[in-house]
């Protein structure tokens, strides 16, 4: 049981998840600090990284629906933080991921990073989420093909290159 | 062969399906361009992702984020168990043994040994300070800070086999807590603590729950071994970490 252990993977999920770092960042503190506070609710021998996870999703939902009251702009969300890259084709194909997935509505995305970035099982992504695992490959379907269709919209298949000038 | 289900598709793309299914639906995608573009498009999108977005797993975590995953430490150590160590035990040992000055220690002894081990015992990743494989160094740092000349146990011949050990905060001063395991993954710990001069004392008994604990006076120590074990096993682990203990010092000339 190691909290700091799970810091790198809760980032890289959080990062995806917000598209924004420090939102990121702050996800991630709210996650560990909500995690301590409910340590009596872990029961000893179940998943750390899935329950952290779980509390984290929570989290990310309800400050969304809060954003979303308090302003009706509130796209926050959708913001993009570039990539400095020095390989400019690299910088293309980022950029061109990142938009296409903060595109997605939010519950698309998670599964899709839950399935295809942190690599959970269907199940464990379906227990993360509180849905069923048939909620699970619906939205993994339609997230893949919007991010597909997204992908090839812009770049007509060929999205590390052709918007390359 | 039947045409994939969806799901079967995503599954394929994850690495989800069975080898024979995969091989199956590797032929069918061979027949079908638009599933296989699909596919690999699928595919392209995990690499992106991961090129994307990976340089966070080698990027150290911010202080801040360190500092509040380490807030805390005792409570994210299992706290149900600690806290019914503390309830359970001194409930058990305080009705054993009521009013002597050596039952209070005992008592305290036998609730510190078990919060220790319910502390240490489940954790992966640092269950000791200093490992096995610096037995030497281990021994006569712990003898050092308790003042006496330790030694640790022979548990092999049951099973259990040193893992390491730390020192410990306890009442009056340092305590040491050697850690030992088996092959199934069952832990042990032996937990030795300062104290007043006492008479020996037989061993004594107590669990809460699975948790079983031996434990006994002897001279300025006091030992306590605790474990998710049976209660006969605990026993014959204790008897040899008695006559281990016991023998030192000075190590009796065992003729050979």
């Amino acid at each position: 049981m190691d909290l700091v252990g799970h810091l790198p993977r809760l980032r890289r999920y959080a990062r995806a998840l917000t598209g924004d770092r420090h939102r990121a960042d702050d996800l991630v503190q709210d996650t560990v600090e909500r995690a301590l506070r409910k340590a009596l609710l872990f029961r000893p021998g179940t998943r750390l990284d899935t329950w952290l996870l779980a509390i984290m999703h929570n989290l990310f939902i309800n400050q969304l629906q809060v954003a979303q009251r308090q302003a009706e702009t509130a796209l926050d969300e959708l913001s993009i933080e570039p990539k400095s890259a020095t390989d400019p084709q690299q910088a293309v194909a980022v950029l061109d991921i990142e938009t296409a997935l903060a595109q997605l509505p939010v519950e698309q995305r998670a599964v899709l990073l839950l399935v295809a970035l942190e690599e959970h099982s269907y199940e464990d992504t379906a227990a993360i989420l509180g849905i069923p695992v048939g909620t699970v490959m619906s939205r993994l379907a339609r997230a893949r093909e919007r991010l597909r269709s997204a992908l090839a919209g812009e770049a007509s298949g060929e999205p590390s290159l052709r918007r390359v000038k | 062969m039947t045409p994939p289900l969806e799901s079967e598709l995503h599954a394929f793309v994850d690495g989800r399906l069975d080898p024979a299914r995969a091989a199956e639906l590797s032929a069918w995608l061979a027949q079908d361009a638009a599933a296989m573009a699909r596919v690999h498009a699928y595919r392209a999108q995990k690499e992106a992702l991961h090129a994307a977005f990976d340089d966070l797993l080698d990027e150290a975590p911010p202080p801040r984020l360190v500092a509040a995953a380490r807030r805390s430490v005792l409570r994210r150590l299992r706290p149900l168990a600690v806290a019914a160590c503390w309830l359970g035990l001194g409930f058990l040992a305080g009705h054993g043994l009521r009013t002597t000055g050596d039952s209070r220690d005992l008592q305290a002894l036998v609730q510190r040994a078990a919060v220790a081990h319910a502390v240490y015992a489940p954790e992966v990743r640092h269950p000791v300070e200093v490992g096995a494989e610096q037995e030497a160094h281990l021994v006569q740092w712990l003898s050092r800070r308790l003042g006496t000349s330790l030694k640790t146990p022979r548990l092999g011949a049951l099973g259990f086999d040193l893992v390491g050990g730390r020192l410990l905060p306890g009442q009056d001063g340092p305590v040491a807590q050697f850690m030992y395991q088996d092959g199934s993954g069952r832990r042990l710990t032996l937990y030795v603590g300062h104290d007043r001069e006492h008479e020996a004392s037989a061993f004594r008994y107590a669990h809460e729950g699975k948790l079983a604990v031996f434990y006994w006076l002897d001279g300025r120590f006091g030992y306590a071994l605790s474990g998710e074990l049976p209660r006969a096993e605990l026993l014959r682990l204790a008897e040899i970490a008695y006559r281990d203990l016991t023998a030192i010092p000075p190590a009796p000339a065992s003729n050979p």
